[in-house]
């Protein structure tokens, strides 16, 4: 399309102008990563990265930045509300566009798709005033591990229910024919041709619903406890790295602060890690 | 659509016009004084601020919190003009100067439903090391008790820990909370927490319906009164901070604060005021 | 017979998703309702919150979020165009760009505050202030808006073009006068997307536009989102839960009408490209 058509002068300036622009955005994320690099610095030039896993605790005032327990509530976090989310999106999605009738079908699609928009901190408030109450009338205090699975899993399932309901989009309707040619069920049709069909969609879904309870602040915030410590039980207080940097980025100061920013970085990581793995999965496992 | 759009361009006019126009118009030789530190001073140096605002109406007065760490070492890189802080100065602080404006005490809470009326100081450390875990063993109700300590970096923490001769690596926390009204609010929703925070908030929230009770140090009651009277132990200074000899609006509002034109707003938020 | 199993176990699935929902909701609905008056949404907050009203934080979030859309939206379309107009799609330009992006979307949001407070209010000397928040707002919502606009743009027949080509107009001409009238009902999706996250944000903007509830009186003030204000009153106010109910409600219903007019305007601009499965069983 570009090449049948020259360029007038006007087009090259604009051209220019378009080529900075895009050079501008993508530079931010850039930006965003040699900031952090630059906070993290003093701390890093100062200890080696094994006390970040090795130190024997979380104590950065008295020096001693063991990231672990922290670490291990978000991962433990994130992976708890992928269990709880994933069945019931999946289900949701199937349900919006292979079961409801005809006058509920966009209903429910709209209604998630709105809860998709309600933001994290009320979320948490909720999860503070409510859920955390009556969880601690089983097993005090309340705040736990448990409950931030359970916020974070109510957050992430409209995401992995309206991408699962893109990948159904994209499932041709080749096969919808010849499986009713062969008189399969609902069911079976569902459960064998679907949803392995739309097994890439859903899995970028989900990577992506793990990206943001990875990076959730807020709502695990209000409702986690807090509490620097490897959770024995899913009653445990618990401090994620997000909640961390919230909790103490007011006061950090010197290597405190500089902790923090590792502490960043280690999320960034993560989250890229996971972009990077829909990425190959999209290109090479189609 | 048309019509949508008219509506949002209309929101927009109306919040600039609140902002631009609707204020009391400011002078283009406005100052700002930037105040940054402790939690438990915060609120209380708010309301004054507001007040010193209504008298000098080219003045703005910015409270962020942060911790009486962060207040001391903001004034000291410049980014704030005063510091706020829950103790006194230490040693390594000596290059700056202090202007106490109020005194506190801390206490420890616990929900008001809970029978137990008295702690005595053994019993606070064994709670807080994890050595006694059910409230039944200090006269209450047969369940576990919820110990709720204060994040690093808050004065009401260090003064906790010195008092009790205690490390912070010592403490077996259930939660952990950032400012005194988390601490309160954690207490006054879940009946069998235990919490330290600062004896002005304390009575403040108790008077305002929130289902906390203060409990005795020693001995003796927890409240305003007794720090005023000098009988409580586990009192601290509330102190402004500068980094140099205080002059101008800095200097106004200091000693603003720590005049008697305040001591209302002071007794209000049940601390105890300097001059009388 | 797994058949009929399987249906009722996913209608009951289904009706248990929608009924914690509209438990959640009507649970800020009922507590929240009783607080939303017009003196509520025109008067200071006072008593830490407690009393008064929300009226200088609707209109710091106001500010925050259009300062967020003044420096996203042109660059955004600007790169928007450049991805659509004037590269193939395989091309490593656009390529490199749109991997930037997925990282810069991918970007926790603390961390974006971190950001924030390190380069806009340290770096760059903004200190607490509506500008920083929004600044650091503009970062974040820069993936969504171009990715929607792109798409707009793309979707745009290329006979448009040609036309426009063949009347020997420049591509610049045929931007302004053609292509970007046409894609408009995405750009605004796009910018309406932008705006409800950026509404819903509160980490990032905790240590760039800070605390301060007093009515701001320009963008280098410090100015407190509706966000921060629910999660102050929640977290910070021993008695504060009520209002934060009432606020929890505006925020959301606000986000209700923009998400609306954001999926409305996308369904609107996608009629012509989506080819509506009807599964017959």
């Amino acid at each position: 399309m570009a090449s049948i058509l020259s360029l007038s002068s006007t087009d090259q300036y604009l051209i220019i102008g378009l080529k900075l622009s895009a050079l501008l955005v993508s530079g931010v994320v850039l930006l965003v990563f040699l900031f952090l690099l630059n906070e993290s610095l003093p701390l890093l030039s100062q200890i080696s990265i094994f006390q970040l896993f090795s130190d024997s605790s979380w104590h950065p005032v008295d020096g001693f930045y063991n990231l672990s327990p922290m670490l291990t509530a978000t991962l433990l976090s994130t992976m708890g509300a992928l269990l709880v989310a994933t069945p019931l999106g999946i289900s949701s999605a199937v349900f919006s566009r292979y079961y409801a009738p005809a006058f509920l079908k966009n209903g429910y699609r709209r209604l998630i798709e709105l809860l998709a928009g309600i933001p994290s901190v009320v979320y948490g408030f909720w999860g503070l005033t409510t859920l955390a109450p009556l969880l601690a009338t089983f097993h005090p205090p309340g705040v736990s591990l448990l409950t931030a699975i359970l916020i974070l899993a109510l957050m992430i399932l409209p995401t992995i229910a309206l991408t699962a309901d893109a990948a159904f989009l994209g499932v041709p309707t080749v096969y919808y024919s010849s499986a009713a040619a062969l008189g399969l069920s609902r069911w079976r049709v569902i459960k064998d041709i679907v949803l392995p069909a739309a097994r890439a969609g859903i899995f970028s879904g989900l990577m992506l619903a793990a990206g943001r309870a990875i990076g959730e602040t807020m709502a695990v915030l209000m409702v986690a406890g807090n509490v620097v410590q490897f959770p024995t039980s899913a009653f445990d207080s618990v401090r994620t790295l997000t909640a961390n940097i919230a909790l103490e980025m007011a006061y950090a100061m010197g290597n405190h602060r500089s902790a923090l920013f590792v502490s960043g970085l280690v999320l960034m990581m993560m989250v890229s890690v996971l972009v990077g793995l829909t990425e190959y999965f999209k290109r090479y496992k189609q | 659509m048309k019509k949508i759009a008219l509506l949002v361009f209309f929101v927009i006019a109306a919040s600039f016009y609140w902002g631009v126009f609707a204020e009391n118009s400011v002078s283009n030789e406005s100052h700002k004084l930037i105040l940054t530190g402790s939690s438990t001073v915060a609120p209380l140096v708010a309301e004054m601020g507001k007040r010193f605002e209504a008298l000098h109406p080219d003045v703005r007065i910015d409270v962020q919190t942060g911790g009486s760490s962060r207040g001391v070492n903001d004034v000291r890189n410049r980014i704030s003009d005063i510091g706020m802080a829950s103790r006194a100065l230490k040693a390594d602080e000596s290059e700056l100067l202090s202007f106490t404006i109020a005194m506190d005490g801390i206490s420890v809470i616990v929900n008001k439903n809970n029978p137990v009326t008295a702690l005595s100081r053994q019993q606070i450390v064994d709670i807080y090391t994890g050595k006694i875990v059910n409230w039944q063993n200090v006269g209450g109700n047969n369940s576990p008790i919820t110990v709720v300590n204060k994040a690093e970096g808050h004065s009401t923490l260090d003064l906790f820990l010195h008092y009790f001769n205690l490390n912070n690596s010592d403490i077996k926390a259930d939660v952990i909370i950032g400012d005194n009204q988390q601490g309160i609010k954690t207490v006054a929703t879940v009946a069998d927490a235990i919490a330290y925070v600062s004896i002005g908030s304390a009575e403040y929230e108790a008077g305002h319906e929130v289902n906390i009770k203060l409990l005795p140090l020693e001995g003796i009651a927890a409240s305003v009164e007794n720090v005023r009277n000098q009988t409580f132990p586990l009192s601290r200074p509330l102190n402004l901070i500068t980094r140099e000899q205080p002059s101008g609006i800095i200097k106004a509002f200091i000693e603003f604060a720590g005049s008697e034109q305040v001591n209302d707003i002071i007794d209000g938020q049940y601390f105890v005021p300097v001059k009388h | 017979m797994i058949n009929k199993v399987a249906t009722v176990f996913i209608w009951l699935l289904a009706i248990f998703v929608i009924a914690i929902f509209i438990f959640i909701l009507s649970d800020i609905v009922i507590q929240g309702m009783g607080h939303i008056s017009w003196e509520y949404l025109s008067q200071p907050p006072s008593d830490a919150g407690r009393a008064g009203g929300i009226a200088p934080i609707i209109v710091s979030t106001v500010w925050i979020v259009l300062s967020a859309v003044i420096f996203s939206a042109p660059f955004g379309l600007a790169t928007a165009i450049l991805l659509s107009e004037f590269t193939r799609q395989e091309n490593s330009l656009s390529h490199w760009v749109e991997k930037c992006l997925d990282l810069l979307a991918s970007i926790p949001s603390i961390v974006f505050g971190l950001f924030g407070n390190a380069f806009f209010s340290l770096f760059l000397g903004l200190g607490f202030s509506i500008l920083s928040g929004g600044l650091t707002l503009a970062c974040m919502v820069l993936p969504i808006f171009i990715r929607t606009t792109t798409e707009g743009l793309r979707a745009v027949p290329d006979d448009y073009r040609y036309s426009a080509a063949a009347l020997g107009m420049t591509r610049y001409a045929a931007l302004i006068h053609l292509i970007i009238p046409a894609a408009m009902p995405a750009i605004i999706a796009g910018l309406m997307l932008g705006i409800g996250r950026a509404m819903a944000e509160t980490a990032a903007l905790i240590f760039t536009s800070g605390y301060v509830d007093r009515m701001p009186d320009s963008v280098f003030d410090s100015g407190r989102a509706l966000s921060i204000h629910i999660y102050d009153l929640s977290m910070n106010v021993a008695g504060g839960d009520s209002k934060a109910y009432a606020a929890a409600l505006v925020l959301i219903v606000m986000l209700l009408v923009i998400n609306s007019l954001a999926i409305r305007l996308t369904t609107h601009w996608q009629k012509n490209r989506i080819i509506n499965h009807e599964i017959i069983f």
